[in-house]
């Protein structure tokens, strides 16, 4: 039996590939095995793309053959979120309305790491059009925690938390529009990060809220988010909100010292909603980044009462638009038997897209009538400013500021189903980062008692993306523990 | 009681660009269905619009030569509807700060110039096209045309007839192609006008309620749509009857405007600024470069040549009608013929030649230095203006220069003194009737005589000569 490298991490895959001790194709087979033998219980995958993976995966092998030089991520093997448009397989947000879609071409992300020499398994579950917080809004199905399958895997990027955390992957791309690639990550424990708005292009991001929406990736450690975030990095032409701002060597910025830094601990975060088990994790990972000789003081961000609601109006108001396009005409589901054009537009929508969709779409449709605009959407857009405001007044006296990710560990499957509000408060310490445009990582910070992960949030200046994955790395390698595997097997 | 209309005018132009305005696709015309097409003008799920920079130079360079204030900072908004020829079922437009702002255009009618205010000119993308029974009963959807760039022109409600209108149509139209930012073909739809009319009692400062007139396919269905609309209104409110805010399409096989459409069940179109988009910010030195870019202007021209070249107003509006035309006549003049003739020449014969052929100025066979040749030609007595006109038939046909065909031809002019008086002397003697006849007083047998030599001559004989000489002999 060939080894196993499904717990693997990218930067270890790279070193083995380098020496020569294994074969890409090797470690492919082998995640290829993992999903075999753990997918039917955790079900992250909505595409399994087994003979393109070995394909890529021979390329790598034969430039090693050959004796050229590879870089970092070639032969490591990733998910991708069913969200971003790939050239191969289908692109269908998990949604009904693309059900069996094929994009005409690959997202700008999926095309650099094509690049890097990357090898995609294929496409994971995610909430439709990326709208929730635990997954259950997939139209495919329901993916589980990997530790405790009775839970939720977060969302809307549950299917790429998962994957990671039960090794059916190395790595994995999500997207965030409001804590979508943070939240999952915390509660099933592993690396996840939102990157400054701008930072990546979302050229071939499927658009939910196309100002709050970003790329970012999952990994199992922050030594690898540093090497996929030195790829998909930087500007790009087909997006005109990504920046022209250089990227640094991102893995060059990882030192294990942060005696320059000092941290902010908003006190609007520290309230009663807060979980007290999640505030004394929160608690207890501050005070290792002090004992490393960070600075920690009080800060105030505060207009983070208001952060739900203007998100809520915010995001449904472009997805309004954004999804108006899945109509039947060119591509994707069409009713069937319909009398007329005005029929086909209401059927294939009423048939083609889940309740939280609907919910949404009505909402932004709402806030954007004529009448309502001023009071909704425009006011909204002001206390968005005031809420970037309150991040940059904070930044003046601290270079990251650290939060709970989440303000409880994963719920169960159908817990919050039925009460969208409830759900909303999920994303309660995730959402201010987008409307701020800000970047976000998350990082375990270790086991509740009942055995599920929790996450530590950070967030940095735009742009700064360097100094919180610096953090981040001098908190892992100074935790003194590690919250080990799901016992999934 | 006597009505006067109050009429305002928004003008679609599509931008004669490389490419489209959010990709790379071509704007080409005619081009077979869906062949200029991507991901990004199909609405495709995941693409993003990137602005094209020649359509904000090109709607620029139409603001400030319709004296707009340019917008230092504007925006995109996403205009929504749902409509099948359109790809994302939103409309990327401008709403509330448009690129160019307060204008204006003088137009003239009657004689009279009058200065026609611009509310404001704005970047939009065009829609597909739908396409009806393509068989099986569908109906198909091009987007070739989707994307295509678009500049939305509207006027203050300041024009006053019909006539006004037509005439700010047509100064418009006169401007955008001097810019060559347009085709302007109304035919084709490279140039849309929609018509907001109103009536009112002479002397009344309150606006009457307004329809909007569309469906405006040709430069003459113009003055007859709102002619038709004003007169439909006025008789509305003379009746008792009044008049409903609608949209009216103008039905050229009646010779009507017919309702399409009431305020009650217009569109709520939910702009919003557009997010992919970053504002568009227009520094002073990216807007001098394209002012310094700027070509003459109609108006401009026309007074300058009036001034320049001594011609009337009338000769200087049709000489300036198009950029080709004008600039043609400047290359006639260069080349060393005077305004006046080359004027004439342009103007008439050539203009006539042009008309019948169906062609432009600017695939004319003639060039300016061959017409500027023919001219010193005439001058210089190698020719007569009556031959000069029938070279001028042959060097259309034929693109050859003037001198070689008058060689070919045998074309030039007899100024030979002494074999003109052998003629009028023959001529003399073989009609002594008329000869008595004109010394008796009757002067208007000169010209029999006249048409005697060059009869003789083949029409070849200097006419100022034969004239000279005639009068000479008959006087001893
Ligand atoms: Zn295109």
């Amino acid at each position: 039996m060939a080894r196993d490298w499904s717990s693997a991490t990218g930067h270890e895959i790279h070193d083995a590939l380098h020496h020569g001790t294994a074969t890409a194709s090797d470690i492919t087979q082998s995640f290829l095995r993992r999903i075999e033998a753990v997918d039917g219980k955790v079900r992250a995958y909505v595409d399994i793309w087994k003979d393109h993976a070995l394909k890529q995966a021979e390329n790598v092998d034969s430039r090693l053959k050959r004796g050229q030089t590879i870089g970092p991520l070639a032969g490591v093997p990733f998910a991708i979120k069913d969200v971003l448009c790939t050239k191969h397989g289908h692109t269908t947000c998990c949604s009904r309305i693309l059900k069996g879609y094929r994009s005409p071409f690959d997202a700008t992300v999926i095309e650099r790491l094509e690049q890097a020499g990357v090898v995609f398994l294929g496409k994971v579950n995610m909430d439709e059009f990326a709208m929730g917080s635990s997954t259950e809004n997939s139209s495919v199905q329901v993916t589980r925690n990997p530790w405790d399958l009775k839970c939720v895997p977060g969302g809307s990027s549950g299917g790429s938390a998962a994957a990671v955390v039960a090794d059916e992957c190395v790595a994995s791309l999500g997207s965030d529009t409001g804590g979508s690639i943070r939240q999952p990550a915390a509660l099933c424990g592993c690396v996840g990060m939102k990157p400054t708005y701008g930072r990546v292009s979302r050229y071939g991001l499927v658009a939910f809220a196309s100002s709050l929406d970003q790329i970012g990736p999952f990994t199992k450690d922050v030594e690898d988010l540093a090497l996929v975030m030195n790829v998909i990095s930087g500007r790009d032409e087909r997006d005109s909100t990504s920046a022209d701002i250089p990227v640094p060597n991102y893995s060059q910025a990882l030192r294990d010292d942060i005696s320059d830094i000092t941290v902010g601990l908003p006190k609007e975060y520290y309230t009663d909603a807060l979980n007290p088990e999640m505030r004394q994790k929160i608690e207890s990972a501050v005070k290792i980044l002090e004992a490393r000789g960070a600075k920690v003081i009080e800060v105030s961000l505060p207009h983070t009462e208001y952060a739900i609601a203007v998100y809520y109006i915010i995001c449904t108001a472009e997805a309004s638009a954004n999804l108006a396009r899945f109509d039947g005409v060119r591509y994707g589901y069409r009713a069937p038997k319909v009398a007329d054009v005005q029929e086909m537009y209401a059927k294939t929508k009423t048939d083609g897209y889940g309740r939280e969709v609907q919910r949404r779409i009505l909402l932004g449709t709402y806030v954007l009538s004529s009448g309502y605009y001023d009071a909704y959407y425009l006011k909204a857009q002001k206390v968005r400013a005031l809420i970037r405001k309150d991040f940059e007044e904070a930044f003046q006296k601290c270079n990251v500021i650290a939060t709970p990710t989440s303000p409880t560990p994963a719920f169960e499957i159908g817990a919050k189903t039925a009460d969208p509000l409830e759900m909303y408060l999920s994303d309660i310490y995730t959402i201010s980062v987008n409307l701020a445009g800000i970047p976000g990582l998350s990082v375990p910070c270790g086991l509740t008692q009942s055995g599920l992960p929790s996450g530590l949030q950070l967030l940095g200046k735009p742009f700064d993306e360097a100094t919180l994955m610096r953090v981040a790395y001098a908190y892992e390698k100074n935790r003194g523990f590690d919250i080990g595997k799901p016992p999934l097997t | 009681m006597q009505y006067e209309a109050i009429i305002g005018l928004e003008v679609h132009v599509e931008l004669n660009t490389q490419s489209k305005v959010f990709c790379r696709c071509s704007t080409k015309f005619d081009a077979p269905p869906n062949t200029n097409v991507c991901p990004v003008c199909l609405g495709m799920p995941g693409v993003l619009p990137v602005l094209n920079r020649a359509v904000v130079e090109s709607a620029v360079a139409v603001g400030l030569a319709l004296n707009c204030t340019v917008s230092s900072w504007s925006k995109l908004d996403r205009k929504n509807y749902f409509y099948p020829d359109l790809a994302k079922n939103y409309q990327i437009s401008q709403y509330d700060l448009p690129l160019c702002r307060h204008g204006s255009l003088e137009i003239e009618v009657n004689g009279q110039s009058k200065r026609i205010g611009i509310t404001r000119a704005h970047i939009e993308e065009d829609t597909a096209r739908n396409v009806h029974d393509i068989g099986g009963g569908e109906s198909g959807v091009d987007f070739n045309r989707s994307g295509v760039p678009l500049l939305e022109i509207v006027s203050e409600p300041e024009l006053r007839s019909a006539q006004e209108a037509y005439a700010y149509l047509l100064q418009l139209k006169q401007i955008l192609q001097y810019l060559n930012v347009s085709d302007c073909n109304m035919e084709e739809g490279s140039l849309r006008a929609e018509a907001n009319v109103s009536v009112r009692p002479v002397g009344s400062t309150k606006f009457g309620t307004k329809t909007e007139v569309k469906n405006i396919a040709s430069f003459s269905f113009t003055q007859r749509a709102i002619d038709y609309e004003i007169k439909r209104q006025i008789q509305t409110l003379e009746e008792g009857g009044t008049v409903r805010q609608e949209t009216r399409g103008w039905d050229d096989r009646s010779g009507t405007t017919v309702s399409q459409r009431s305020k009650e069940s217009a569109h709520d179109y939910r702009y919003f600024p557009e997010p992919d988009l970053v504002p568009i910010a227009m520094d002073e030195t990216w807007v001098k470069r394209i002012r310094e870019a700027l070509p003459e202007l109609p108006q401009a021209k026309r007074a300058r040549f009036i001034e320049q070249y001594r011609l009337s107003a009338y000769d200087a509006g049709v000489l300036t009608s198009s950029k080709a035309m004008a600039d043609y006549f400047e290359s006639v003049l260069k080349a060393g013929a005077a305004a006046k003739p080359a004027a004439n020449w342009i103007m008439g014969d050539l203009q006539a030649l042009l008309t019948a052929a169906k062609t432009e100025i600017e695939s004319c066979s003639i060039t300016p230095n061959h017409l500027s040749e023919m001219i010193r030609l005439i001058e210089d007595g190698t020719i007569s203006g009556k031959i000069a006109k029938h070279l001028l038939v042959d060097m259309f046909q034929t693109g050859k220069a003037p001198k070689a065909l008058v060689e070919e031809k045998g074309l030039v002019q007899i100024s030979d003194i002494s074999w003109l008086e052998q003629v009028a002397r023959e001529v003399i003697v073989a009609n002594p009737g008329p000869v008595s006849d004109y010394r008796a007083g009757k002067e208007k047998t000169f010209g029999f005589l006249v048409g005697q030599v060059m009869k003789a001559s083949k029409g070849k004989a200097n006419p100022k000569l034969v004239n000279d000489i005639l009068k000479q002999q008959l006087a001893k």
